[in-house]
């Protein structure tokens, strides 16, 4: 009788020793999944550098993309100033923020221009090349020029086409596909802000 | 005031109806073009977007093998492809419309692309475009341009 119980309490002994394990494990995990912080520092058209941290506080929706993009970027910026319009008063705790990965030609042709006729709070952001793979990078991500003597001025580029959401602590929330509506991404916001 | 009211009363009923007016329509043969659109730009800068829906009634397939509009000298048919979440545009030389089928040219797959664009194309307005077909020839159809926010025809199209 006494030797049951003395094994009866050593199983349960072993099985809080498995679970302490995995509760540390997985509170490991999840510091991981916290400790991913996509870093950019770019320049705007004023030359103004902004970096991740310049927007704690605040949710930030990040676009790699470029304007002579007639498809697919357009169509994502309408979903974001749509997303802006309808957040309402809550637009003030979110950034949407424009990388371009084309940042030469898009600096020239008025990247500020482009981007406030969809929304005026769009952020664009053009650095030079090196900072600009950082940035790609830093999201692992994907921006990458192409040879096409049918594109305008002999190229085009291929990029990643999602949003990127940050938190306001500058963490990695998640991705919008796209095509995601816009207001399936307004619905996602207003339960985090 | 009451004459105010009533007016905007009124104009309230007009304007949703005249936004989502049926689409401009273009018949030829058994192939119908409709709610062609595209997107303001600013200045002439960047290409612009063409966006169109067809509708093939024939009994056999009908093929677009090219666009052409006096505002670009370089129109040309794309898609929108997507690979491991990454976007590239490629170059289609035809799009195929199915017998008693449509085909719709709309954000994020098949796209005309205007490239060398001679004017600015400003909302509100309309500009033409000619679809080439390969059995039904050339369709001219008038295309709306919507503000560069827009995300779909401001009308119903014929599908």
């Amino acid at each position: 009788m006494l030797k049951n119980i003395r094994i009866a309490l050593w199983v349960a002994v072993a099985v809080a020793l498995v679970g302490v394990g995995a509760l540390l494990w997985h509170a490991d995990r999840q510091e991981q999944a916290a400790a991913f912080k996509p870093e950019f520092s770019l320049p705007d058209e004023a030359g103004t550098i902004y970096t991740a941290a310049d927007f704690r506080g605040k949710h930030v929706l990040v676009f790699f993309g470029f304007t002579n993009c007639p498809d697919i970027c357009p169509t994502t910026m309408a979903e974001v100033a749509q997303v802006m319009d309808d957040l309402g008063p809550e637009a003030a705790e979110v950034q949407p923020v424009f990388i371009s990965v084309d940042p030469v030609r898009d600096r020239e042709s008025g990247l500020g221009e482009y981007l406030e006729a969809f929304h005026p709070s769009i952020l664009g952001l053009a650095g030079d090349e090196a900072a600009t793979q950082a940035a790609v990078g830093s999201f692992k991500v994907f921006g990458e020029r192409h040879e096409d003597a049918s594109a305008p001025g002999g190229y085009t580029m291929s990029h990643s086409s999602s949003l990127y959401l940050l938190g306001p602590r500058g963490d990695w929330l998640r991705q919008f596909e796209y095509g995601t509506p816009a207001d399936d991404i307004t619905a996602d916001l207003k339960e985090r802000l | 005031m009451l004459k105010s009211t009533a007016a905007a009363l009124v104009l309230a009923t007009i304007l949703p109806a005249s936004a989502f007016a049926e689409c401009v329509e273009v018949t030829q043969g058994n192939i119908t073009v409709s709610a062609a659109w595209s997107r303001a730009t600013i200045g002439t800068e960047r290409p612009a977007v063409f966006y169109v829906t067809i509708r093939n009634d024939g009994g056999s397939d009908e093929r677009l093998v090219g666009i052409e509009t006096p505002v670009a000298d370089m129109p040309m048919l794309h898609e929108s492809v997507m690979e491991n979440g990454a976007a590239r545009m490629s170059h289609v030389d035809q799009i195929v419309i199915a017998p008693i089928d449509a085909v719709s040219l709309e954000p994020g797959g098949y796209h005309g692309m205007l490239m060398d664009l001679q004017t600015e194309l400003v909302e509100g307005t309309t500009f033409p475009v000619t679809l080439l077909f390969e059995k039904s020839g050339p369709v001219t159809i008038d295309t709306a341009v919507l503000p560069l926010r827009a995300r779909e025809a401001a009308c119903e199209e014929a599908l």
